[in-house]
This record gives C-alpha cells, sequence and structure tokens, in this order.
C-alpha cells in the first residue's frame, strides 16, 4: 500500500515504515535506547530526504520512548530527579547544537558531520561496551567474584552535591548536567534521542545501577528530542506528521515486546548485543566514508540539507 | 512596381499559409493531478492529430516531440573528493534554475526530428531545460551533466525517443508517467510539429498539480503555523504512543 508523505514529498510503501518503526521499537523497548542511530539511516535508505528523515526521527523517538517509559515508571525503574538534572542540560546542548547545525548547513558540510559524529561516538562507545561486558561475562563464566566498582573518584570530589534515592548515589550535579548538556548537542545534531551515549555514561561514569538507567535515560530523550522535533518544525519545516505516525504505530507494538524481551534476558547479554548492533552501524558508515562513491557528485536537498 | 509589390504581398500571404498549412490539435488525458495519501504517480495521456488546409507538402517525413516539463527550482550540486582518507563534499555549484521534472517524448531520435537550432530556440532537449550561469568554476559543465544523470536515474528526467506513436502523419498519442515524487506546482505539455528538423507548429497545454485534501492540510499547516503544527505532531505521537501501549496492556491482561 503506497502513502504519499505529504512533508517529504515522495510516496512510501507503508508497510516498509511500519516494519521499520516496529524493528526499532523492540530495540528501543530492550535497551532504553531510542533507536534514533538506527531509524535516521534506515529512513535514508528508502528514500526519504536527510532533513525530514532526521527531524520526523526526533518525533517518531518522542513516541517509542512514551509508551516505554510508561512500563518503566510503573515498574517505579525511573530516577526522574536524576532526568531533571540531565534534562536541564540536555535543552541548553539541543539549543546549541541547532546552531552548529545550521551553520554547518551553509557551508554543505552537515552529511560530513553527522556521519563522522556517527562513527566517532558509535565506534568508541561500541568497543568499549564490548570490551566491558565480555570481560564481565567472562569472569562470571570463571566463577571469580565481580572486582567491586570504585566508590570514590574524581566525581565525588565535586561540589553540589544531590542525594539521588532511587538511584542510591549522593553525587555532585555537574557530571549529569554535563552529560546532559553533550548529549543534547549531538541529538540535535545527529538526529538521535541519545541513549547510546547516555546508557554507558550513566553506568561507567556515574555509577548508576542498570535497572533504573534505562528508565531514566527514556525519561530524558523524550523531553530532549520532543523540543528538537518543535525546533525542526519551526525553522525547517521538516518533520513529516504522517511519517511520523507510521513509524510509531509499528513503534509502539515493538517498544513493548522490546521491553519484555529485556526483562528477560541478563544486563550483560543486553549489553553485547547492544555493543554489536552499535559497531555494525557504525562499520556501514565507515565504509561510506572511505569507499569511493559511485556518484561522487549529489544533489542538496532543496530544504538545505 | 505596384504590381511587383503586389505579387511579393501575394508571395508573402501564400508563403505564411504555407508555413500554417499544418496545424496540431492536442488534448491532455487529465485537466490536472491531484496529490493525494495514495499518490503512486500517474499515466497522463497525449493525443492529438494534424489539421491541414492543404496535401502535406515536400518529401520529408513530419515528426512529433512532446515536452512535459515540471515547475523550475535552483539546485545545488555538489561533488565529493577524497581529503584525508576520506570522501568530503569540496565543491559546489549552484544551478540557477532547473526543472523537478522532465520529460521529451519523440517519434524518432530526438536530434533527427529536430535541428540544434530550433532546438536552442524552444529549449527542447534536457540540457537546454536547464539555466545554469557559470559560477567561476572552470567545469560548471560536469556539475550540470551531474545533475542530468542523477535526475535521469531517478526517472525526474527523460528521454523517451520512439514513445510517441504517428499514424499517417495524422495522428499521435503518447504517455508520459509522472514519477511518486511529484513536487507541486504548474506543469506545461508542449507538442512540436516538425519537419525537415524545422518546428512547424507549436501547441501548449497547463497542467497544474496539486496537493489535496489531507495533504493540503498538513502542508499548509507545516507552512503556515510550524508551532501549532509542531506542538500537534507531538501530541498526536504521544497520544498514539499512550493508546497503543494502553490497547497492549489490555490485550495482555
Amino acid at each position: 500500500m503506497q502513502i504519499y508523505l505529504p512533508i517529504a514529498e515522495v510516496s512510501v510503501n507503508a508497510f516498509l515504515i511500519l516494519g521499520l518503526g516496529g524493528l526499532v521499537g523492540v530495540l528501543s523497548g530492550m535497551f532504553g535506547v531510542g533507536g534514533g542511530f538506527l531509524i535516521t539511516p534506515l529512513l535514508f535508505f528508502v528514500g526519504i530526504p536527510p532533513a525530514v528523515a532526521v527531524a520526523t526521527s526526533t518525533n517518531q523517538i518522542v513516541a517509542s520512548s512514551f509508551s516505554a517509559l510508561l512500563a518503566h515508571l510503573k515498574r517505579k525503574t525511573v530516577d526522574i530527579k536524576m532526568g531533571v538534572v540531565l534534562l536541564v542540560g540536555g535543552v541548553i546542548g539541543a539549543a546549541a547544537g541547532v546552531q552548529v547545525f545550521a551553520a554547518l548547513t551553509r557551508l554543505g558540510q552537515v552529511d560530513l558531520l553527522v556521519q563522522l559524529c556517527y562513527v566517532v561516538f558509535l565506534g568508541t562507545i561500541g568497543a568499549m561496551m564490548l570490551f566491558e561486558s565480555l570481560r564481565a561475562l567472562w569472569r562470571v563464566r570463571a566463577g571469580g567474584p565481580m572486582p567491586p566498582r570504585k566508590h570514590r573518584t574524581w566525581i565525588h570530589a565535586l561540589p553540589f552535591k544531590m542525594r539521588f534515592r532511587t538511584s542510591g548515589l549522593y553525587i555532585s550535579v555537574i557530571p549529569p548536567v554535563l552529560v546532559g548538556l553533550f548529549v543534547g548537542v549531538l541529538a540535535a545534531i545527529m538526529g538521535v534521542g541519545g541513549g547510546f551515549i547516555m546508557v554507558p555514561a550513566m553506568i561507567y561514569l556515574l555509577g548508576m545501577p542498570t535497572k533504573v538507567v534505562i528508565g531514566t535515560s527514556l525519561f530524558q530523550i523524550i523531553f530532549v528530542t520532543g523540543f528538537a522535533t518543535l525546533m525542526h518544525a519551526i525553522t525547517t519545516y521538516s518533520v513529516d506528521m504522517v511519517l511520523a505516525v507510521l513509524l510509531l504505530l509499528g513503534g509502539v507494538v515493538g517498544a513493548q515486546i522490546g521491553t519484555q524481551i529485556g526483562l528477560k534476558m541478563k544486563a550483560e547479554q543486553l549489553r553485547i548485543l547492544l555493543a554489536v548492533l552499535v559497531l555494525a552501524v557504525c562499520g556501514k558508515l565507515a565504509l561510506d566514508l572511505l569507499l569511493m562513491p559511485s556518484e561522487i557528485y549529489s544533489l542538496a536537498d532543496r530544504r538545505g540539507v | 512596381m505596384a504590381a511587383r509589390l503586389v505579387a511579393l504581398l501575394l508571395f508573402l500571404i501564400v508563403g505564411a499559409a504555407a508555413a500554417r498549412a499544418e496545424t496540431v490539435v492536442a488534448g491532455l488525458s487529465q485537466e490536472a493531478i491531484s496529490i493525494t495519501t495514495n499518490f503512486d504517480g500517474s499515466e497522463i495521456l497525449i493525443y492529438g492529430a494534424v489539421r491541414r488546409e492543404a496535401p502535406a507538402p515536400g518529401t520529408l517525413p513530419m515528426q512529433v516531440v512532446i515536452t512535459v516539463q515540471g515547475p523550475n527550482r535552483p539546485a545545488t550540486v555538489r561533488r565529493k573528493d577524497r581529503r584525508f582518507g576520506i570522501w568530503v563534499n569540496t565543491d559546489a555549484s549552484e544551478i540557477d534554475a532547473a526543472p523537478t521534472f522532465y520529460a521529451v517524448q519523440t517519434t524518432v531520435p530526438l536530434f533527427d526530428a529536430l535541428t540544434h537550432t530550433e532546438d536552442l530556440r524552444h529549449r527542447i532537449s534536457i540540457p537546454m531545460a536547464i539555466r545554469a550561469i557559470g559560477t567561476g568554476l572552470l567545469d560548471q559543465d560536469s556539475f550540470t551533466e551531474a545533475l542530468i544523470r542523477i535526475h535521469l536515474a531517478d526517472e525526474a528526467y527523460q528521454l523517451n525517443e520512439g514513445a510517441v506513436r504517428f499514424r499517417e502523419e495524422v495522428l499521435f498519442d503518447t504517455s508520459v508517467r509522472l514519477p511518486a515524487n511529484l513536487t507541486e506546482g504548474d506543469y506545461v505539455a508542449r507538442i512540436f510539429l516538425t519537419r525537415g528538423g524545422e518546428v512547424v507548429d507549436i501547441f501548449e497545454q497547463a497542467l497544474p498539480v496539486r496537493k489535496v485534501g489531507l495533504e493540503r492540510l498538513i502542508y499548509s499547516l507545516a507552512h503556515d503555523r510550524p508551532l501549532v503544527y509542531g506542538i500537534l505532531s507531538l501530541i498526536i505521537a504521544i497520544g498514539a504512543g499512550w493508546l497503543a501501549s494502553a490497547a497492549f496492556r489490555y490485550v495482555r491482561g
């Protein structure tokens, strides 16, 4: 069934888009990532103009994350206080990121920036997670005890401490605000929720327990991507409501299934799977940069991206 | 003297009549194209006949060239080059106006039906439809060629030689395939009758392409009230997300 998208101005197969939404929804529920890092490139492949793909995926992330967040709220695995602190940084970061995006669009280098961001961040995070998880899994297999996490690092020496009961933490607000800020910038530039950066940052940098990490990152993602959607709607008119609704119809069902799968799997297994997925997307994008393209000329989208 | 003037005048009238002796009468299968939610491209039939005041002159066969052109838009073409081991956009060229859609359909190979002079005059072939004023780059042409190559690949530009059926030098018809990713605007269909490569007559008809219904509503809202549209997009997304989530819980009991 073909559907003509009013803003993207292309005709697409509705079932293909529903399927894409569903696939990304499953991953979103399983890992607590918005799935934007997958959905944006996938939309490019089916012929959606890049600006519309980026803007619409932020809208879709809000919806797919919302249903997943409801599931987490019910299970009380969301640290709302931490989420709000992250959000403060996130909104400031997103506003700054949109400015960077606009400046590079004028220079015609925004594609390169987006691709490089994907390769660098996905590559680093994916490799780190895979390495960490494999080491942890190997220790469990060998029957040895888990090494105790370092309890006092430089993070604990910073001022403005705040108690986060749900996470069982008493730390400075500076690191979470900075994490939120950084993720906000990336969200605006890459058209993603930023969960793939935030989840490891919460675990390894802030030392939050894995159980609350997913729900809390979903909480922050919803507000930051919601903010980004509005910015895109106002500045580039590139949010396609019909495309977003199609994506989310598949996405919400997928997210529920994903949350169920995620509960049944061990945290380490989950992390290895996510790491492999992140590295696969990174590898594909790196190849695109390294290999000579079949057509070295390209047409700029008339929206400017 | 007067006799010679009359003779000249007579010659001119006869000559003009001879040039206008063959005219084209044509029609399109659709007056306008509406882009609806299930729009999946369109096929437009262009048909017509040659009207003659006198028997067909000369021995050269008559040919028909039909073009359908979309609205002109500026375009930016970028070229990648290898820098530090990766492929980066290094050069860009602005093309002042390129049609968003352009199809040329003919009875025989284009330049058998048309001289280059006539092509220049009426801007018929694909490269003629694109207006690119020099931007200082030495190889401007390679950017224009790339634009055409990319659009030929996605069927936004088409050259279908031999796609016009022409019976007894009187009746002709052809169908033009309009792709699904059509841009809104005022399209124009042009029909050229040629003999010996010279254009004998031209027929032109407008073909408006418009979004209608829900497509129109969403597009207008997004451009006229972007903030309202953005908030509405979020509410619809969140609402649908919540509903689907609730429905899923209900189904699971």
